[in-house]
């Protein structure tokens, strides 16, 4: 199976967040960012993105858990977390790069990943996402996505018209 | 379960006192939230004749009941008070993630009162309460103050509303800043926190807000969400509201050089479309917003290079064509010091609009304005004029005044070109071309304000003769301003209006799915008109007298003089008729005033029993 995770384009994200409010409706049954496994980040008036799970070849999550609760199924790339084992030290957020790991402070506390919603037809944030913003893509839709994207930037550049 | 808390939080700057009250549930039912909440705390924690800048005046701010939720545009906040400007109810809204915050934290509501012996902020950390210096603050611009605040903490998750400079010096009409960019702008309640010594309010929240009926209110929000990429939400969605510069020139309601036109002849120079097309950078969404409206543009050469604001239409007449500027570039520069410097960006332009109609009359001379060459369409001494109000030097002391006082202090002819309604400096829109309009500013609880009736809506999508006075205009007024008072209640976003078939039945239809509180549309309606009536109790409480409700002499003596719209003028008569219609539309004597019938059917009842022990 690809692996495939939440891509999210920073043109089309204008910073509401309701992928959090849908996320942590969906998982948790609330309205709660911060149980959000994908997480909104505005950095200034017209820079923001949202960040999940990105499913890593060697994920660096799983390295780092001290207590093995973390592993990475094989065939759909999706990070496992064995909650008898996890006990919220907080090692794999530490750990990684993306920030996209949240902690459940409900007890017990135990670290909350994005599943992609494997049981629902489609990803909940990416279905209430209203700027199509967020797709369900692997890396290798993604870089043709951006090669077709800076191949018209080119085109229209050269031919200097303003659409194609 | 239900999103709403129902507690109260009680701050007391004086004595460093706070308190958590339970509300009374009704209040949920009866006010809803938002506006009408603020309010009625407002009512009730404020003495009679409080001095708007004195110690005993209150804010009230309010969270949407809807706030923190998967409701579209919900995430909502309302602050009320005593304006400085008006000396009436300042109410005021703005959205986004610290309405979210405060109501994550656990509160529906916030009252503040008393005055902190010096620069104070408070931060509020879901259950703990603290003040804490500000000093390193003061003078600090409300973007600066916020980043310094996160800074300090260590916690992007805290949100921010603050003061800018403008706020800290009492300019009347400082507003109040969240979240970086979004403000509640009018009637001044940024000088009200000014005269508390209250520089921010940061909020941690972190509780998770629970909804009656989860799978309910995420199916209606999901469909809400598509319905708000549709045709109702174009217009904001692509160019924003400033496209309605050329619509409204075109209708010749543009108001030019201190509203003694209605049509501007660089209007294309300063329209959405080209601000679009030469400025823009992004359009970007408040909190929980489906539509997205917020055009981030910023300048990329000239004298105002780097300058960088989310531009909406009425910042844009204010300090555009009611200025006489034509350089959308100026226009950006000086709606971008408004927000630094805090202050509320109508009445700022307005108010220079009308310094500027002085000095082409004599009756400010360069002496007065230190040398500034202050005809219309000198948009560097605009620029110079906004940063010396909102710093309080030389004339822009006198200008932080607002221009209702500004004119009392100048005399002559200078009132009658004030161009204010009850202190509230007016909005974009000529009132003499548009008659449903001109009842909904006199009328109005908070002077003038185009946001609380939205009364030129009838006019000007052909529901009635626009430039024709009648007694049912009155009706008219009233169903627009209740339908705004819900909206502001429950707190949807007016923008997304045009996305309901029937707003009265699917709003109760959120509102229940989301608090576990059934209203039907008539009680959601009926809150609307409660609320309305609520506000105008508030004025009667502070002196409101049926002569606060008029216009600007220019607008019964001045025609318009061309354009689609010349000759187009508000008589006396006119005005009077449509005000007798308007006070017995809503069931008032015919001096404005409630009777006790009235406020029984409406369950305002205690406001009575209020007035009775005053009497």
């Amino acid at each position: 199976m690809r692996r495939e995770f939440i891509v999210c384009d920073p043109n089309k994200c204008n910073g509401c967040r309701i992928c959090e409010l849908a996320c942590s409706a969906i998982k948790e049954s609330t309205h709660d960012p911060m149980l959000s496994r994908i997480r909104n980040v505005r950095m200034t008036a017209i820079v923001m993105m949202s960040v999940s799970c990105r499913l890593c070849e060697k994920p660096a999550c799983v390295t780092a858990c001290p207590r093995l609760a973390l592993s990475q199924e094989a065939e759909t790339h999706l990070i496992k977390i064995e909650k008898s084992l996890c006990d919220g030290c907080g090692w794999c957020i530490e750990a990684c790069k993306f920030g996209a790991i949240a902690l459940n402070r409900d007890t017990p506390r135990t670290v909350e990943i994005c599943d992609l919603c494997y049981d629902l037809p489609q990803p909940r944030c990416v279905e209430f996402c209203p700027k199509d913003a967020l797709t369900l893509s692997s890396p290798e839709q993604v870089g043709q996505l951006t090669r077709r994207d800076t191949l018209i930037d080119l085109i229209t550049e050269l031919a200097g018209v303003e659409q194609l | 379960m239900s999103t709403v808390s129902g507690r109260v939080l009680l701050v007391d700057m004086t004595t460093r006192a706070t308190e958590v009250q339970e509300l009374d549930p009704e209040y949920f039912r009866l006010y809803l939230g938002g506006v009408g909440l603020a309010t009625r705390l407002l009512y009730e924690h404020m003495p009679p004749g409080a001095d708007p800048l004195g110690p005993e005046n209150v804010l009230a701010f309010a969270t949407s009941p809807l706030a923190a939720s998967l409701v579209p545009t919900g995430s909502k906040f309302a602050v009320a008070t005593k304006s400085p400007l008006t000396g009436f109810l300042g109410d005021s809204i703005s959205s986004s993630y610290w309405a979210a915050a405060l109501k994550q934290a656990g509160y529906e509501a916030l009252v503040i009162r008393g005055r902190a012996e010096k620069p104070t902020y408070v931060l509020i950390d879901d259950d703990h309460i603290s003040f804490v210096d500000a000093e390193h603050l003061w003078g600090k611009g409300s973007y600066a103050t916020e980043e310094q605040i996160l800074a300090d903490l260590g916690d992007p998750e805290v949100r921010v509303a603050s003061i800018g400079p403008a706020g800290e010096k009492l300019v009347r009409f400082a507003c109040i800043t969240n979240d970086k960019e979004r403000q509640l702008g009018r009637t001044g309640p940024g000088a009200v926190m000014g005269s508390k010594n209250l520089k921010a309010i940061a909020v941690r929240g972190t509780k998770p807000i629970r909804a009656a009926d989860l799978d309910r209110l995420s199916q209606l929000a999901l469909d809400m969400n598509h319905k708000a990429q549709g045709m109702a939400t174009a217009k904001y969605r692509i160019i924003g509201t400033p496209t309605n510069v050329l619509v409204l020139n075109r209708l010749g309601i543009l108001p030019t050089h201190n509203f003694q036109a209605g049509t501007f002849a660089a209007a294309e120079q300063v329209s959405g479309e080209y601000l679009h097309e030469h400025h823009w950078q992004k359009t970007v969404a408040c909190a929980g917003c489906p539509i997205g409206c917020e055009q981030v543009v910023h300048v990329k050469n000239g004298q105002y290079e780097g300058a960088g604001v989310s531009l909406d239409y009425e910042p844009l007449f204010a300090l555009g064509p009611c200025c006489g500027v034509d350089d959308l570039a100026a226009i950006i520069k000086a709606a971008a010091l408004c927000d630094t410097l805090g202050m509320d960006s109508i009445s700022a332009g307005v108010t220079v609009a009308w310094a500027m109609e002085c000095y082409e009359r004599g009756l400010l001379t360069q002496e007065d304005t230190d040398g500034l060459e202050l005809n219309f369409g000198n948009h560097q001494a605009m620029v110079a004029l906004i940063e010396r109000i909102g710093r309080r030097q030389g004339l822009g002391d006198v200008l932080a005044e607002g221009c209702r006082r500004a004119a009392a202090q100048i005399g002559g002819d200078a009132e009658r070109f004030a161009m204010q309604v009850k202190g509230l400096e007016m909005p974009g829109y000529d009132p003499r071309a548009l008659k449903t309009y001109a009842l909904g500013l006199a009328v109005g609880t908070r002077g003038g304000c185009h946001n609380r009736s939205a009364a030129y809506e009838p006019d000007i999508k052909g529901e009635v003769d626009r430039f024709a006075a009648d007694r049912e205009r009155g009706v008219l007024a009233k169903r627009q301003e209740d339908f705004a008072a819900t909206l502001d209640s429950a707190m949807f976003c007016k923008f997304l209006r045009g996305c309901f078939q029937d707003f009265y039945a699917e709003g109760a239809e959120f509102y229940e799915a989301t608090t576990g509180l059934a209203l039907t549309a008539e009680e959601f309606k009926q809150a609307g008109e409660r609320v309305s009536n609520l506000k105008k109790a508030f004025n009667i409480r502070e002196g409101w007298t049926r002569a606060d409700d008029w216009l600007p002499a220019r607008f019964l003596e001045e025609p318009l003089p061309e354009g689609p719209s010349g000759g187009a003028v508000l008589t006396s008569d006119e005005l009077e008729t449509m005000i007798d219609g308007y006070y017995e539309a809503r069931g008032w004597t015919s001096e404005g005033l409630m009777t006790a019938e009235k406020l029984a059917t409406l369950g305002l009842e205690d406001l009575l029993e209020e007035r009775r022990k005053a009497v």
